[in-house]
């Protein structure tokens, strides 16, 4: 009755997370199975812009990933897969982000910001007065400066995760739901079972992103990922009046809260495809799918404040989704001590996309022992209380 | 000048919005009909210009005389004051706001944000104490070989223009796919003088004679068939049933088109293609309902159909919807929700239970009407191996100019297994249409049911319009979100 597969690494979800660990491993030699509930790209990654960013990140292990991830998907970018360069398949974008200061103030705040995260890597170029506009000619006027990230990179993030799962050969089981991780006597990992099945393998992996608790919790353990709502604005097609990803500087801020209320702040960027994107918003109001008008609103407010000539642009849709939210802001990556043989890798918050290719690199190079190029000490699983005080959700 | 009638907003202003207007305006409401037409009459009723002059409309119309009635009662009400049209009105979104009262109560407030002109730049906004959704539906058509060449028009498309503009979309025309709307644009074109070389059904009409039991309920119906059965034989119309169009030809204009037999299992049958020229296809698969405003609302969906109750309440407290978006079943059963629906909404924003005898006969005709059309859904259907005709080079979603190949490329070889995740991997739907064309057809293609994508805005709204909506709102109510705006 249950076809039983057998296999080095079962990964659980198809999104950005979990294509890119199936890309690695695969080169590292494992064997594969990814499965999923949905669709490849159905949870967090179908319903993002997209961001390969080092500029919202401050000093540390997030952004050390975050450079690690962006030469990675650099190099991808530049292999074959499918019809073409896989970078041009999946709509990779070197174009830089902007971060726009709309005080002296925050100008002055936002380039110290700057010149901590040159010390850590990042290349960030001063830009004020008038080579703001060289950069975005349509920007508001009277901004005083900003700061130019040439590190900020997109991709269309349904494609990413589809093509990386096709280019690395792994077998990919959807609409295939994950009823109970399985352990032998000893505690350790057996596989998992689904309702198409027992998939037997010594390790998996948790890239189950903003589900990624659930998962956990199967095998026993608690991981405290939690929704952040977010919704994102797509206008018309438009030819490129908004060249870079731009975003006020009040989005680090937003980015780093703890708060569970509303926060938006305005991120507008065009794409390959032609709409321009507009984001962001941030609440943790669980898994609330219903429409607001009161954020979309801001969404737009802001949108319109930066770049003025918007007001006349339609928007065709809006979508929304729920990253990952982990409380210290850092991701869950690694083998977790209290399961052996179950690994995760999921709880990005809103960086998934960007941080995946460095995610993915890290558990290939633990699952086969070599030294990982990231200390993943910072990203272990288990530092969170057992029994965390109830969040809202 | 204050007005402390209860007030119902009614979105759409065809069979069941109109009766939903009519009746809720004579029963102690206050009613604003939205509608995006310059004329009341949605597509049922869809009116000639008026600087058209038209001498008889009523030629491409039946049941005028209901039309006539529900025209003259809503002149009436809109002259007492009763009730506001407002025409030219693209709603894009219905907002519900719970108001705290003053006795500590919650309290349902609706706003409908509309835009206004030829445009449709200007917002209007619309307050009201509860919503009736009438928003009807909308053609399906499913692809195939050569069904973007100009000339190839929807069935509902050729009818609109017929009794829209009074003119004629060509002179040899083959109207094709299923349904019952095929038979009056069929006959309508005829009747104005376009040469009708086919009617092209892919259903068997005959399966549903043997359905005796929906069709005796229903004798008016029969007459309505046979009266079109004549009409087509009176102007030589070749009806072929089981058969589809399977290709149409023609580089900027269309030509002939070929149509091939089906076999019991769907398929073409091999060696009965033949050509038949003509300048105009007309195609249609059956309507779909228009959901939108009900699901950003929150309304539970049955399928694709808005779900209701006996009074044609929707599940979120003051919200009801009648006609087409609760389920496709023409305007005789459009008129019957819609008289439903207004005496409900009057009674319960007056605070009354109301009694349902008040609406016994319209509820009665509502049973019969609903039985009849689930038994012709049964009948009418595309054949079921149509997507075998959608070659790979096919276009199916025509905003974005994604093909047949691609989207077999997104299910088969990159894991796409809904029509959201084939729309994010190929762009289908992603076009100004939202996919309300394509949707059918990549449902099809990906091997699952076409469930209702959420469109949060019913129609494309100017980022400048989004931004100050329900502004006023907004300053009012104490609960609105702290923004994070620049410092």
């Amino acid at each position: 009755m249950s076809k039983r597969l057998t296999c080095d690494v079962v990964i659980v979800g198809a999104g950005m997370v979990g294509a890119a660990c199936a890309l690695y491993a695969a080169r590292a030699g494992l064997d594969v199975v990814i499965v999923d509930r949905g669709p490849v790209s159905g949870g967090t990654t179908g319903a993002g812009e997209g961001n390969l960013l080092v500029s919202d990140k401050e000093p540390g292990p997030e952004l050390d990933l975050a450079l690690l991830s962006g030469r990675l998907w650099a190099q991808l970018a530049e292999e074959l897969g499918g019809l073409g360069e896989l970078g041009e398949v999946i709509e990779y974008e070197a174009k830089g982000g902007l971060v726009v200061a709309s005080t002296p103030d925050g100008l002055a705040a936002l380039e110290r910001f700057a010149d901590e995260q040159r010390a850590a890597g990042v290349v960030a170029g001063p830009v004020q007065d008038g080579a703001l506009y060289d950069l975005e000619p349509h920007l508001a006027p009277g901004l005083p400066g900003g700061v130019y990230y040439p590190q900020d990179c997109q991709v269309m993030p349904a494609l990413a995760a589809a093509h990386l799962v096709r280019v690395s050969g792994a077998r990919l089981l959807t609409g295939c739901t994950v009823t109970d991780v399985l352990l032998k006597t000893d505690g350790t990992v057996q596989g998992i079972r689904t309702d198409r099945g027992d998939i037997l393998a010594p390790t998996v992996v948790n890239a189950a992103g903003t589900w990624g608790g659930e998962v956990a919790a199967l095998a026993g353990v608690t991981l405290p990922v939690l929704p952040r709502r977010g919704f994102v604005l797509v206008t018309e097609p438009l030819p490129r009046l908004v060249r870079h990803k731009v975003y006020a500087a009040d989005y680090v801020a937003d980015v780093a809260s703890d708060s569970a209320a509303l926060q938006t702040s305005p991120v507008v960027e065009g794409t390959a495809a032609g709409p321009v994107l507009i984001g962001a918003s941030r609440e943790r109001v669980g898994f609330d799918r219903e429409f607001s008008l009161p954020v979309v609103r801001a969404l737009a407010v802001g949108a319109t404040q930066l770049f003025p000539f918007l007001s006349d642009v339609h928007a065709m849709r809006s979508y929304l989704g729920f990253r990952p939210y982990m409380p210290d802001h850092l991701p869950a990556i690694g083998p977790d001590p209290r399961v052996p043989g179950l690994v995760h890798a999921c709880g990005h918050e809103g960086a998934g996309i960007g941080l995946a290719t460095g995610t993915g690199h890290l558990i290939a190079q633990l699952l086969s022992d070599k030294t990982p190029d990231l200390d993943p000490a910072p990203f272990r699983p288990d530092r969170f209380p057992e029994f965390p005080e109830e969040e809202d959700t | 000048m204050t007005d402390d009638r209860p007030h119902l907003a009614v979105i759409g202003a065809g069979p069941a919005g109109l009766a939903a207007t009519v009746a809720a305006a004579a029963h102690g409401v206050r009613v604003t009909l939205i509608d995006s037409a310059a004329r009341a009459g949605g597509q049922f009723y869809r009116q000639p210009a008026i600087e058209l002059n038209a001498g008889r409309p009523q030629a491409l119309h039946h049941q005028w005389r209901a039309w006539e009635r529900l025209r003259d009662a809503l002149a009436r009400h809109v002259e007492a004051g009763c009730v506001t049209h407002l025409t030219d009105h693209h709603v894009w979104l219905v907002e519900r706001q719970l108001e705290r009262q003053a006795g500590g109560a919650d309290r349902n407030a609706f706003t409908v944000h509309a835009l206004l002109g030829p445009e449709q730049q200007d917002p209007v906004e619309v307050r009201a104490d509860a919503v009736l959704l009438a928003t009807g539906g909308y053609e399906k058509v499913l692809p195939f070989p050569g069904w973007t060449v100009p000339g190839v028009l929807t069935a509902g498309g050729a009818q609109a223009m017929l009794k829209g503009t009074l003119a004629v979309p060509g002179r040899t025309a083959v109207v094709a796919g299923t349904g019952p709307l095929l038979l009056p644009v069929a006959t309508g074109l005829a009747a104005a003088g376009v040469e009708v070389a086919a009617l092209v059904e892919s259903a068997d009409p005959k399966a549903f004679a043997r359905r005796s039991r929906a069709l005796a309920a229903q004798p008016g119906k029969v007459a309505e068939g046979a009266r079109y059965a004549a009409q087509l034989l009176r102007h030589r119309v070749k009806l072929l049933t089981r058969h589809t169009v399977v290709q149409a030809h023609g580089d900027d204009r269309l030509e002939a088109v070929t149509v091939a037999a089906l076999d019991t299992d769907g398929r073409v049958r091999p060696g009965t293609a033949r050509r038949i020229a003509c300048d105009t296809l007309a195609v249609g698969h059956g309507i779909v309902p228009h959901t939108d405003l009900a699901e950003t609302l929150g309304c539970r969906l049955d399928g694709t159909d808005v779900q209701v109750d006996d009074e044609q309440r929707t599940d979120v407290p003051g919200v009801w919807a009648a006609g087409e978006t609760t389920g496709i079943g023409g305007a005789a059963l459009s008129l019957a929700e819609g008289h439903i629906a207004g005496r409900s909404a009057a009674a319960r924003l007056n605070g009354t239970e109301p009694d349902p005898r008040i609406w016994a006969p319209a509820a009665k005709s509502r049973t019969k009407l609903r039985e009849f059309f689930a038994a012709l859904d049964t009948v009418y259907a595309p054949p079921a191996r149509w997507t075998d005709l959608v070659t790979d080079d096919t276009v199916v979603c025509r905003c974005e100019e994604v093909t047949g190949g691609a989207i077999r490329e997104a299910v088969d070889g990159l894991g796409a297994g809904d029509v959201r995740t084939v729309k994010l991997l190929t762009r289908a739907g992603m076009g100004w249409c939202q996919g309300r064309m394509c949707g059918p057809a990549v449902a099809g293609l990906a091997g699952c049911e076409l469930t209702p994508s959420r469109r949060p805005f019913a129609r494309p709204v100017p980022l400048g319009v989004l931004a100050r909506a329900g502004e006023a709102e907004a300053d009012r109510s104490a609960a609105a979100p702290p923004d994070a705006l620049p410092d």
